[in-house]
């Protein structure tokens, strides 16, 4: 490990206190997105596309702003053009998805916006908007979108990483190969080839997208809103609005879930817009059928995959083409599903393809581990045919072409120390993977894997006169961070972990950082937090070393206390942090750590999952009999807070293996924008869900932490999956496996890949 | 419009106020009495955030309207936990200190609709099997935590409570 012995004794890290935003959100005193509220509010409301693709000819506020109460109306003639540029937060698109330019391209597509004195007058309002649109042919998916002759979405669009010019669909192609893939499946004993697709799912977090926003007259902003990325939601702000980044102060709010939906702006600078226009603050919350038709959600796929392997289970060779839906805008997560595909296996000859593709559906957002479920699902069932084929234990055929310390990516780097193969040996001993399956019932294993991020991370500790402590940090807590940083700031300084406040701080009060995605805010900002503790224990050296009127070399730190060092020949009485923080006036003025930082080396993070269902052959019914995580946490700060990840991801795609679909029709308007017809699990539709925690620690970190968050939803699709293909003995091959759709392939063996 | 004047009994305490004949309950709670411990997750009765106790029953606010509460008793989030005490314990119910024990939120939003189902199951049901807690927890959407940890926590708060003295059985 980096500094620390890898033997180290921890007080605090791995120990399970109770959070200390906890009570707040028992009580229901925590304050989420929409809880917010000011004296003279507005109430903002947006208009949205009645088409799924069309040109906008015109829009007439007019008689909207003339019915008593309305106060403001926005349309994208009041936001700076931007003009088309390359990469992946696009501004001109990101512009264009806040409020439609030239043309709408979804169903539920934002066109205008207007603030009255409440949202009744807000909505008769948005009636009266008049817009004149021009009909477009629908573009509705993947099939469509590269059909000789489709529609275009976007007249300029080029491919990335492509040969042709144009104009196209296609908005990027991401390509890794290796070897030779027609001689690695010459030399194959077994093949498997198949076709895989996933429907559009949402992230489906409970809390709506909410934003509130005040302007003064000097124009000086200030906005509250429910986000992953406070920092993010700013640079994104004052982008489309022409604004300084000084100009604008973001507040994170409690924030209700994100899975990633919550890493990009949609009514927020909106909110801004209308305050501004308007003089009075206004506030924005969408319901839940605008969020179903206008946010997040994650693509749907086609992945064709053939793989090869001589009869003693050695892969010889893979080819993986997928093609993601990205929606209105480019940007769907192919690329980081053509880096993952592969990546938990050595394999000598491969060739990877993956398309990014525009069709007229919502533009798609980052959901948990983007792409890698997909990818996953897909590689992994082949894998599971694989080893059926070969008469080899499905998780001895991946064992056997596990990555490991040294393992060459897809997609470059070389993997330092890994946690697969503990993963997949944790899962064969398990008594899950020993216990006896009854008739109708069967059994999937699959594995995942995330890279996990680093990025860039600021915090600041405040000793306080009583020797408690403030830790500071940009990112909002989604699901117990505050937990985590809180111990390891009471790891470094010695003191308890509730002698330790963690703030989720707003961007005026805290330095960037990175929004909490990617797995990162432990890993990362916990560095952060670790070194500005680590610049609050050299403090708290030389004030003693003061006291003590010696050299601050002769002062240790030791649980908490200023000591004499050994061999110093002092013999002074230890000193607590809180007495040489008590004495801090008169020793050279406060003591506060303050640390930034680009956070590399996230360790990958591994997981093996295995699932046990029993199928109705009669309705196509299937029960979740069983589940197990086991999961890479390098080391586990909170272990309460790690399983739940691992509990919550499992579940979270469940719901997408089993039941979840954004159902459109065939002028592509959803059919299901509500939780009702939406089918995300419910408490009795699971079992409890296990969990096996492994640590093999990152190189990379202080304690040795991987993120943990994301991986665990990337292997439950396959391994549902899986489990139903031993079960009912057909192919599953496209997803969800609703029950018409098992009973077609019960009945027909090729209806699971109709 | 005319304003409706409704008399109620909100967390034992006699209040009135004005409602649109319209208006739901969620959102005289959330915008004229400022209790933004219940939460809209949905606003048609699917989710579970907006889930209140009137009359001992478990109600989604957001499907009832505020006019119907005339002169009945309706118990939210705020009203679970009694105050801090002298000596700086919080005064949190078995529900809640279970909850955050066994790390059963993640995000929280959906907490409050939790703490509520729970207290009304409990009330009627002291001793609950797994299957029940989950069938009753149905109505309550959590995309964050697999509900594994929640169900542990009512078990485990249910036990609480039936062990609780009687003086000691919160109100």
């Amino acid at each position: 490990m980096g500094e620390e012995d890898g033997e180290r004794k921890f007080r605090f890290v791995g120990t399970r206190p109770i959070r200390h935003d906890g009570v707040d959100k028992v009580t229901g005193r925590a304050q989420f997105g929409a809880d917010y509220s000011l004296p003279g509010m507005l109430w903002g409301r947006v208009l949205r596309s009645p088409h799924a693709h069309a040109r906008i000819v015109r829009i007439d506020t007019r008689a909207a702003m003339a019915i008593p109460g309305v106060k403001a109306a926005a349309t994208s003639a009041d936001l700076p053009e931007i003009e088309p540029g390359p990469g992946p937060a696009n501004l001109a698109h990101l512009s264009r998805n806040v409020l439609a330019r030239e043309k709408v391209l979804y169903h539920g597509h934002a066109v205008a916006a207007i603030a009255a004195t409440s949202e009744a007058v807000a909505e008769r309002a948005l009636l009266a908007i008049e817009v004149e649109y021009e009909p477009l042919p629908v573009v509705l998916d993947l099939d469509d979108a590269m059909a000789p002759g489709a529609a275009i979405l976007h007249e300029d669009l080029k491919t990335r990483g492509g040969k042709d010019a144009g104009p196209t669909n296609v908005a990027a192609i991401t390509e890794y190969d290796r070897g030779d893939v027609d001689a690695g499946l010459a030399e194959a004993d077994v093949t498997v080839r198949r076709s895989y697709r996933t429907q559009t799912v949402h992230q489906g977090y409970i809390e709506p997208h909410a934003a509130l926003a005040q302007t003064g007259v000097d124009g000086q902003s200030v906005l509250w809103c429910c986000t992953q990325g406070a920092f993010t939601v700013r640079a994104y702000c004052a982008a489309l609005l022409g604004l300084d980044v000084s100009q604008l102060k973001v507040i994170p709010t409690e924030i209700g879930g994100g899975f990633g939906g919550k890493t990009t702006v949609y009514q927020e600078p909106l909110a801004i817009l209308l305050a501004r226009k308007a003089g009075r603050p206004v506030k924005m919350v969408m319901n839940r059928e605008e969020v179903f038709r206008a946010t997040g959600p994650g693509a749907a796929t086609h992945t064709e995959i053939e793989l090869g392997a001589r009869q003693d289970g050695t892969i010889t060779a893979a080819r993986v083409r997928m093609c993601f839906e990205a929606g209105g805008f480019p940007g769907s997560p192919a690329g980081a599903a053509a880096m993952t595909v592969l990546a938990p296996y050595e394999i000598p000859n491969y060739a990877i393809e993956s398309l990014d593709v525009v069709c007229n559906k919502p533009r798609t957002a980052a959901y948990r581990g983007p792409g890698a479920p997909q990818a996953a699902f897909a590689i992994e069932s082949a894998l599971d045919e694989l080893a059926e084929k070969l008469s080899i234990d499905p998780i001895d055929l991946r064992l056997r072409c596990a990555a490991k310390q040294g393992t060459r990516t897809p997609y470059g780097p070389t993997f330092k120390r890994i946690g697969l193969i503990e993963t997949l040996e944790a899962a064969r001993d398990s008594s899950h993977y020993k216990a006896p399956l009854g008739p109708d019932q069967g059994r999937g294993i699959a594995v995942g894997f995330w890279f996990n991020a680093g990025l860039n991370s600021s915090a600041e500790v405040h000793l306080n006169e009583d020797g408690t402590a403030i830790v500071a940090t940009g990112n909002p807590d989604l699901s117990g961070s505050r937990a985590s940083l809180a111990i390891m700031a009471a790891e470094e300084l010695g003191i308890e972990v509730h002698r330790v406040r963690p703030v989720v701080a707003d961007t005026d009060s805290v330095g960037f950082t990175d929004l909490s995605g990617g797995s990162r805010v432990t890993f990362a900002t916990g560095q952060a937090v670790i070194d500005a503790c680590r610049q609050v224990v050299r403090e708290l050296r030389q004030r003693a070393a003061k006291i003590w009127d010696c050299d601050p070399d002769q002062v240790d730190f030791v649980d908490g206390r200023c000591v004499p060092a050994k061999g110093s020949g002092l013999s002074e009485e230890p000193l607590a942090l809180a007495e040489v923080a008590r004495q801090a006036g008169r020793t050279g003025g406060p003591i506060n750590g303050q640390a930034q930082l680009t956070a590399r080396g996230a360790g990958p993070s591994f997981a093996t999952h295995l699932c046990d269902v029993e199928v109705d052959p009669e309705t196509g019914r299937i029960e979740v009999l069983r589940y197990t995580a086991v999961q890479d946490a390098g080391r586990a700060i909170h272990p309460g807070y790690v399983e739940g990840q691992m509990q919550g991801g499992a579940a979270q795609g469940m719901g997408w293996a089993l039941n979840e679909e954004l159902v459109f029709d065939t002028q592509g308007v959803l059919q299901n924008p509500g939780f009702l017809d939406y089918r995300m699990p419910v408490a009795s539709d699971l079992p409890m869900i296990e969990t096996v925690v492994v640590e093999v620690p990152n190189p990379n970190h202080p304690y040795g932490v991987r993120g943990v968050g994301e991986t665990p939803i990337v292997p439950p699709l396959a391994a549902v999956a899986n489990a139903v293909r031993r079960a009912a003995g057909v192919c599953i091959t496209r997803l969800p496996i609703s029950p018409p759709r098992l009973l077609a392939a019960l009945h027909d063996e090729s209806g699971g890949d109709s | 419009m005319t304003r409706m004047h409704i008399t109620t009994c909100l967390n034992g305490e006699e209040i009135d106020f004005l409602c649109e004949p319209h208006q739901s309950l969620l959102h005289v709670l959330r915008d004229e009495l400022k209790l933004t411990g219940t939460k809209e997750g949905c606003g048609t009765g699917d989710c579970g955030a907006c889930s209140v106790i009137l009359d001992g029953r478990l109600v989604n606010s957001c499907l009832t309207l505020a006019a119907e509460v005339q002169g009945r008793s309706v118990e939210t989030v705020e009203g679970v936990a009694g105050p801090v005490s002298q000596a700086g314990t919080v005064g949190l119910h078995p529900i809640q200190q279970k909850l955050l024990e066994h790390a059963a939120l993640q995000c929280g939003v959906c907490t409050p609709g939790i703490v509520m189902a729970v207290k009304a199951l409990l009330d009627r049901e002291p001793d609950p099997s797994e299957r029940e807690v989950r069938y009753w927890l149905a109505g309550n959407l959590c995309r964050c935590t697999g509900y594994d940890k929640i169900v542990r926590a009512v078990l485990d708060a249910a036990a609480e409570l039936r062990n609780l003295p009687e003086e000691r059985q919160p109100a």
